[in-house]
């Protein structure tokens, strides 16, 4: 089974991309392709609980990542200098994430078949 | 082979060279490219990224088409960027993988 992973670099809100990314990665998951997720730099705020945008048509990033477990991609990567840098070390998880440091990130990258970047 | 770093943001416009650097290791490959070129510039103040973060043993490229299109000469760049054409860009894409983008 081929591995595919998904790399966040950017914040939520910041457009369609986000919805894209993760709808593509379950639409992987779907067609039998192992996948997993890379939150890295501005993606971690992906992850702070209690998002809410005020305009409709920007939706919360939370329901996204809630759905991600019901398609098979289960390992959600989170670079811990990321969280640090960003002040959220002690953050309350919305769905189960696996933490890696920044010197592990090369290897990670390297073992996948393919990295979409989203 | 290692993975395929692409950079296609100026460093002066975008911290995704930097974002990329501390994720890079020995094997690896970095293709600079479309607005990426100008992260290749000796003379520029942002050429310290590459020159004091790029780990050793990654090798540094540079897309010609893309240093024409902007008027860089193979002369205004950091020694140790290999210049390639297109062909030598698929020529990098089938020994590296995976490909990484990071704008």
């Amino acid at each position: 089974m081929q591995h595919f992973l998904f790399l966040l670099r950017r914040p939520p809100l910041t457009g369609a991309d986000l919805r894209e990314t993760l709808d593509m990665a379950m639409t992987f998951a779907a067609f039998d392709v192992a996948v997993s997720l890379l939150l890295l730099d501005d993606a971690v705020y992906c992850l702070k609980p209690g998002q809410n945008p005020p305009n409709p048509s920007l939706k919360s990033a939370a329901p996204l990542f809630a759905a991600l477990a019901l398609y098979d991609v289960r390992e959600v990567w989170v670079e811990q200098e990321s969280l640090q840098e960003r002040g959220l070390g002690g953050m309350e998880w919305p769905i189960p994430v696996r933490l890696l440091r920044r010197c592990d990130v090369a290897a990670l990258l390297a073992q996948a078949d393919g990295v979409v970047s989203g | 082979m290692g993975v395929l770093h692409l950079l296609c943001a100026s460093p002066g416009a975008s911290s995704a060279l930097a974002q990329c650097l501390g994720r890079v290791r020995q094997g690896d490959a970095l293709l600079l490219l479309e607005a990426g070129v100008y992260a290749g510039l000796q003379a520029s103040v942002h050429s310290a990224l590459l020159t004091e973060a790029l780990p050793a043993g990654v090798a540094c490229y540079a897309l010609l088409p893309d240093l024409q299109a902007r008027g860089i000469g193979q002369g205004e760049l950091l020694p140790g960027i290999e210049v390639i054409d297109y062909s030598g860009f698929v020529a990098l894409a089938v020994r590296h993988n995976p490909i990484v983008t990071w704008g």
